[in-house]
């Protein structure tokens, strides 16, 4: 039955010539939810894990779709704005960890906190950034998120903490920010994610220590996209298995690309945290289309039919996608129209990045303190003085 | 009796700077219940140098935090807390090994406020002795003023007096920015006078702002943190010798108040300046370059003069550690020459 509705509306929005959302389409023409079964995690000190199975209601899968697409089209305009030299310095690029960011931001609460590393446009989008507002801050113009003051690795928005510059840095303000949350009892709890390469800091090291003696509600997440910059996981660690090497600390490994395979283990992950027991560690097992950054073309060090198998295999738009089609949650052509929206929205906020005025020089010595009353910087000699407020 | 000194304020008598320093933070964990402290052994132990004595006691697990030895850790972690809304107070034993954790105080708070646009603001205290303590050699003995002070986005305070840690440590704590408060370990036993104003709950000194100790005519002599004290002493003696010294205790590193220097030295003609750490890029060649820059100048009858640290790792020997830390002689020396007595 379903199938023959999901043929009768296709065949119906062909001949109307019209894109699909303004057919006018029965709503049983889409089923509601559909059950999907995801990947089991490894487990490491913990008996039980995330369930194998979930449901996805159409609603949350349109949602997650234009996120990760989101994520995608602004990633790939910030590459295409690097190369017209808009954009300056640092640019790190997660395109084809979409999944990451969009999954762990359905398995928290919006009051919960997040802090990462340096490849952080992504989940500043999830976290609520606009992409106007991430753009506008690449570009380095006034009406950046961080006015232009910060650049790509220092965007801010309530309950994200950036955006970290200096690798692995991170972990210990993670930990720091879930004491925060047990000091003060409201049952938030704090995502800290690093990289392969920042997994092998000693200061994530004493990060998980602390954070397990404290029982501090911290999610450490590795995201493990198999590359620190140009050194492979295997030329970097002794031990490979991110999710165990919190020691002490349980840990579950996961499918990163798939959206619903994060969220399950990020709900388990919360929950567990949440509850009391303490800190936990996941592995997001997930892969960088970019290079490390705009300077990296990303085939000295690997292949590129590595990377054309993954955008092949396991693109995670591509696998939320075929699926929700599959379930007839949504249809190609639905899908195609919200492409086609985002397109336009980052288009628009592309615009805006390139048109907004940079922040004004008079600004230079702004937000040096806090709450302070106006006071002079020193420019670049002793006759320069720029007016610092708060 | 003496572990209840800390807590216990009494009229008029005299308070070491431990004491003082642990009044300042008692009275503000006591004001504030998101101010805790953290460290190694500040909490079961009564602080390596008890200057955190009691406050366990009193506040318990949950705002005296005892550390394992991960400074890195540990201050980054206080630098998270205070971006989520607490007020932490970090201690390092000794600055020295604050520079295990100097990525978390510079790149993770000092710079965070500007770098987010004025949108997220660290509001936490960095404290500890600085500095040369006595015999315990090159790795224990650097100052850090210079370091510290080198950097826009912190405040750094160096207290010399019983006031002065009081009153800083309270407006460091207050202050919604990273403050690094540079304590002195051979200071922590002085007792000093606490005037009646300095034994309010709610005694601040301005961070930002020098005093000036003694007045003076013919030369200013400037410093921070235990030289003071010698200052003093070498400004007692020349007074014997009719030559009338005006000792500037700066009390604040970063934002650094040249005003009152400038205002001292077109009064007097002369400079010195006078710091345990090392001399080159240290704070007196900041105070003689701004001092160059400004007003002052015009009225120097002899150039400035620094009194330093020696340009050593800090020497085990009595004899080698005694000249290689500015002594009241030095003090005495600097100045007569600079009046070219």
């Amino acid at each position: 039955m379903r199938k023959m509705l999901a043929a009768v509306s296709r065949v119906l929005s062909r001949a109307a010539q019209k894109p699909a959302s303004r057919v006018l389409v029965a709503s049983c023409n889409y089923s509601k939810d559909a059950t999907f079964e995801i990947k089991k995690c490894d487990l490491y000190g913990l008996e039980k894990g995330p369930p194998v199975t979930t449901v996805l209601t159409r609603e949350d899968g349109l949602k997650y779709y234009r996120m990760m697409l989101t994520v995608r089209r602004m990633e790939l305009k910030a590459d295409q704005l690097y190369k017209q030299k808009f954009i300056r310095g640092f640019c790190h690029l997660c395109d084809g960890q979409e999944a990451c960011s969009v999954g762990l931001e359905a398995g928290i609460k919006p009051t919960d906190h997040v802090i990462t590393s340096y490849r952080a446009h992504g989940l500043c989008y999830t976290r609520g950034l606009s992409v106007r507002s991430i753009l506008a801050e690449l570009t380095g113009r006034r009406g950046g998120c961080a006015k232009g003051k910060g650049g790509s690795m220092h965007m801010y928005i309530k309950n994200f903490y950036g955006g970290n510059g200096i690798v692995g840095a991170q972990g210990p303000l993670g930990a720091g920010i879930a004491l925060a949350c047990k000091y003060k009892g409201n049952e938030e709890i704090c995502l800290t994610l690093y990289g392969d390469g920042a997994a092998n800091q000693g200061q994530i090291a004493e990060a998980h220590n602390m954070a397990a003696l404290w029982k501090l509600p911290c999610v450490f997440i590795c995201e493990n996209n198999l590359y620190g910059m140009g050194t492979s996981v295997k030329r970097a660690a002794a031990s490979t298995d991110y999710y165990k090497r919190g020691h002490f600390l349980p840990g579950l490994r996961v499918d990163g690309m798939d959206v619903l395979s994060v969220r399950e283990a990020t709900k388990f992950a919360a929950d567990y945290c949440r509850s009391g027991k303490g800190s936990i560690v996941m592995e997001l097992q997930t892969y960088r289309y970019h290079g490390h950054s705009m300077s990296d073309p990303g085939i000295s060090y690997r292949s590129r039919e590595e990377v054309q198998d993954m955008r092949r295999k396991s693109d995670p738009i591509m696998l939320l996608k075929d699926r929700m089609v599959n379930s007839n949650l949504a249809t190609i052509e639905e899908l195609k129209g919200i492409d086609v929206e985002v397109r336009k929205e980052i288009e628009d906020a592309a615009r805006f990045a390139t048109t907004d005025p940079e922040p004004p020089l008079e600004e230079l010595g702004h937000h040096i303190y806090c709450d302070n009353p106006p006071f002079e910087v020193r420019g670049v000699n002793q006759w320069i003085k720029f007016k610092s407020l708060s | 009796m003496a572990a209840v000194s800390g807590l216990v304020r009494r009229p008029l008598e005299q308070v070491t700077v431990r004491d003082a320093i642990n009044q300042g933070m008692d009275e503000e964990l006591e004001r504030d219940e998101k101010v805790f402290l953290l460290g190694e052994e500040v909490a079961q132990y009564d602080g390596a140098y008890k200057v955190s004595r009691g406050l366990w006691k009193k506040y318990g697990d949950k705002r005296i935090i005892d550390t394992p030895i991960s400074e890195m850790g540990f201050a980054g972690i206080a630098v998270g807390a205070a971006m989520a809304g607490l007020r932490p107070i970090c201690e390092f034993m000794t600055f020295n090994f604050s520079m295990q954790a100097i990525d978390q105080v510079i790149n993770s708070a000092a710079k965070t406020y500007y770098m987010s646009g004025g949108f997220q603001s660290v509001p936490i205290v960095f404290r500890g002795p600085n500095g040369a303590s006595a015999g315990v050699a090159a790795q224990h003995s650097q100052c850090f003023a210079a370091w510290y002070g080198h950097c826009p986005g912190l405040k750094v305070v160096s207290p010399w007096n019983s006031e002065d840690a009081k009153g800083l440590i309270k407006s460091a704590i207050r202050d919604n920015n990273p403050v690094v408060v540079l304590e002195n370990e051979l200071m922590y036993g002085v007792p000093f006078e606490f005037s009646s104003e300095a034994q309010s709950k709610d005694f601040l000194i301005p961070i930002g702002k020098a005093k000036i100790e003694r007045q003076g005519t013919h030369i200013t002599v400037v410093s921070h943190s235990r030289p003071v004290g010698h200052c003093l002493e070498a400004a007692t003696v020349l007074s014997k010798e009719g030559i009338e010294c005006e000792v500037i205790n700066m009390r604040t590193i970063r934002p650094m108040d040249i005003e009152t220097i400038e205002a001292s030295v077109m009064k007097t003609n002369h400079l010195v300046t006078v710091e345990g750490g090392w001399p080159q890029f240290g704070v007196g060649a900041e105070i003689c370059a701004r001092i160059m820059e400004g007003p002052a100048f015009n009225f120097l009858d002899a150039p400035a003069v620094r009194v330093t640290g020696a340009d050593v790792p800090m020497p085990y020997a009595k004899i080698l550690e005694d000249n290689s830390v500015p002594q009241v002689k030095d003090i005495i020396f600097a100045i007569k020459k600079t009046l070219n007595i």
